[in-house]
């Protein structure tokens, strides 16, 4: 089982240095393999589900080598990030028709997923840094993969934004490697329930909270998502709000603070002060938005508010050592809440390409009318609207509404309130884009816009059955118990961590 | 002390960032920022009077014991090397990045000014 986790970085890596290689005259075959790698990697997460295993780099002991490691929570993230590039590339396929240097696309998105696959497969903390500066790479790139004005001037504000955040990164690092002598996470826990947090490690833990807050676009450091997201070329964005953020912000920084330090009440406190801050500000920002994807990348702080504010809940009913089943209950709505918007956002995000794609303009004022026009986009917008929204029986309301359970039960009746008001804002926000897009007067200019079968909507088709379909995630308790529960499970178990990944190793051999 | 002067360093990196209007200055201000961190990760493995972290067959013929204790006392830590190089090679291609950006930016607006290059708002 272990020696297929290599798979997933290596897979994506050869594919990101064979495409460019194919040329003008492979273009065909590049797509076609594209497809299958991530349609590969896609069915290995499948396959991983319920599984652990640990890879050791080159039969390097644990405590020097670098490992990988496979549990319940990387196994949710490796799906996520399965299905949306899977559908992003297949969108991708005819999207990316309107640019020059499709294979060099197609290379960087390779990139893409060779970064996030590798980011949450890795157990050693420097090499999650270095996963993370893959997927950061690529994605500057193709933000500024237009080539126009706005794409150039967000791309050099995220990149610049980005590295400040890799860096403080980076310090944190060195920081927790000078105090605990080790970079293998589970020996860095090990060093610090011995040592206990110092000041070192206390500092080195600030600047994980703001350079992941950073690459997550809390709201505090969010300057940069609502200028970068919009200016990728659809795929992309797609990529980036759905999986990039989590991976590279939320993943990362859970990971670190349940499984490595371990949770306390004032760091429990800093997340959910940052969701609520995201959570509210976020939807407040996008509501007065009138380009359709600036008004989506808004959509995606707020949401990453509702992660935030579910992990942030958990942390701290179980520093608190109150009642376990309501600390899990907590994660749990944030976990799933993550994935939820995953395929929501995604799809989203392709819609919006669809419709810039058949008008050529993402401006709400300059659209409407398009229900005809664009009969498979707007079905599926209408779906993915009302699961961002919360509204039953689409995936969102399940993950909602076990975060409002959770607050509820940790006595914070006015966090309950704000979730479901920041809800019914996003529902009237939502209700605009509808009105705006696809209702109202068709204008002159728009009445030849045609919409892209094939298989662009099929990827919409699919992100928004996933849509439907994932509230059995939470509702069948066979999914439940092997899907979400062990990913529930590796963020409880907190700083049992350390000892299962030794076990785990020293079982092997 | 020298740690002090590291940090200091940092936050020069870190001032420039913030404060400075010319994207080329941001950048060197971001090189600064990965200078001041690459050269905090070579303190921590910084040993006064250490040697490189090998013994030779010759080293090993006379007294094995004697060998390597003194190896333990007066190695140097080779692993802050490592990531050093690491995060030379990866600060190096997103530099390389941030510069042909500015280059494409300044093709376009025909500036270096930050306060000019500003279509995206709201």
């Amino acid at each position: 089982m272990s020696t297929l986790l290599p798979a997933f970085v290596i897979a994506p890596l050869v594919a990101a240095f064979v495409l460019p290689v194919l040329g003008a005259r492979g273009k065909a075959v590049a797509k076609v393999l594209a497809v299958l790698v991530t349609g590969s990697m896609l069915a290995l997460a499948v396959f991983c589900v319920g599984r652990q295993g640990v890879y050791q780099v080159g039969n390097w002991p644990l405590r020097i080598g670098i490992v990988l490691v496979l549990d319940g929570l990387s196994c949710l993230l490796l799906l996520a990030v399965g299905v949306v590039s899977t559908a992003s590339v297949l969108f991708g396929i005819r999207y990316m028709e309107q640019y020059t240097g499709q294979s060099k696309y197609l290379s960087l998105f390779m990139l893409l997923v060779t970064g996030m696959n590798g980011l949450v497969l890795s157990g050693d903390i420097f090499n999650l840094f270095v996963f993370l500066e893959i997927a950061s790479l690529a994605s500057y790139a193709l933000v500024g993969f237009g080539g126009e004005h706005e794409e150039l001037e967000a791309a050099f504000k995220y990149t610049v934004l980005g590295n400040v955040g890799s860096t403080l990164i980076l310090l944190g690092i060195a920081l927790v490697y000078g105090n605990t002598g080790a970079l293998n996470m589970a020996y860095v826990s090990r060093a610090i329930q011995q040592t206990g947090v110092n000041t070192g490690l206390a500092f080195a833990l600030a600047l994980f909270v703001v350079g992941f807050g950073l690459k997550a676009a809390l709201v505090p450091f969010h300057a940069w998502l609502p200028d970068a997201h919009p200016s990728a070329p659809a795929p992309i964005s797609a990529m980036l709000s759905g999986v990039l953020i989590k991976t590279l912000g939320v993943y990362a920084l859970c990971r670190l603070i349940f499984n490595v330090y371990g949770v306390s009440v004032s760091v429990a406190w800093v997340l959910i002060a940052l969701g609520v801050v995201s959570m509210v500000i976020g939807v407040f920002c996008a509501v007065g938005q009138w380009d359709f994807k600036r008004l989506l990348a808004y959509h995606s702080i707020s949401q990453m508010g509702y992660v935030v504010i579910g992990l942030g809940l958990g942390a701290l009913i179980l520093a608190q050592r109150r009642s376990l089943a309501w600390a899990s209950l907590a994660i749990l709505g944030g976990l799933f809440h993550l994935v939820n918007h995953a395929a929501f956002k995604s799809l989203l995000f392709l819609n919006s390409g669809s419709v810039q794609m058949a008008t050529g303009t993402r401006q709400l004022k300059q659209l409407g009318g398009l229900a005809d026009r664009l009969p498979v986009t707007r079905a599926t917008c209408m779906i993915a609207s009302a699961s961002i929204a919360g509204v039953p029986p689409f995936n969102g309301f399940w993950s909602k509404l076990i975060i409002v359970l959770a607050a509820v039960q940790a006595g914070m009746i006015w966090l309950g309130a704000a979730t479901v008001l920041v809800s019914l804002v996003t529902l009237i926000s939502f209700l605009k884009v509808q009105r705006y897009v696809f209702l109202g007067e068709l204008p002159d200019s728009l009445r030849e816009a045609r919409e892209h079968r094939g298989s662009m909507a099929v990827a919409m088709v699919a992100l928004a059955c996933l849509c439907v379909g994932m509230g059995l995630l939470l509702l069948v308790p066979a999914l439940k118990s092997t899907v979400l529960d062990p990913a529930v499970q590796v963020l409880m178990e907190g700083l049992g961590y350390s000892t299962r990944v030794i076990n785990l190793c020293s079982s092997k051999g | 002390m020298p740690y002090a002067l590291c940090f200091l360093l940092f936050v020069i990196g870190l001032y420039c960032v913030a404060v400075k209007k010319n994207l080329v200055k941001i950048v060197i201000g971001l090189a600064v920022m990965e200078y001041a961190v690459n050269l905090f990760l070579i303190m921590l493995g910084f040993r006064k009077g250490g040697t490189a972290p090998i013994i030779g067959r010759a080293d090993l013929q006379s007294g094995t014991d004697r060998i390597t204790a003194q190896f333990l006392n007066s190695v140097v830590d080779p692993l802050p090397q490592a990531l050093v190089l690491t995060s030379i090679v990866i600060s190096l291609g997103s530099l390389a990045l941030l510069i042909s950006i500015c280059i494409r930016l300044y093709s376009k607006y025909g500036t270096f000014d930050i306060t000019e290059i500003r279509r995206l708002k709201g």
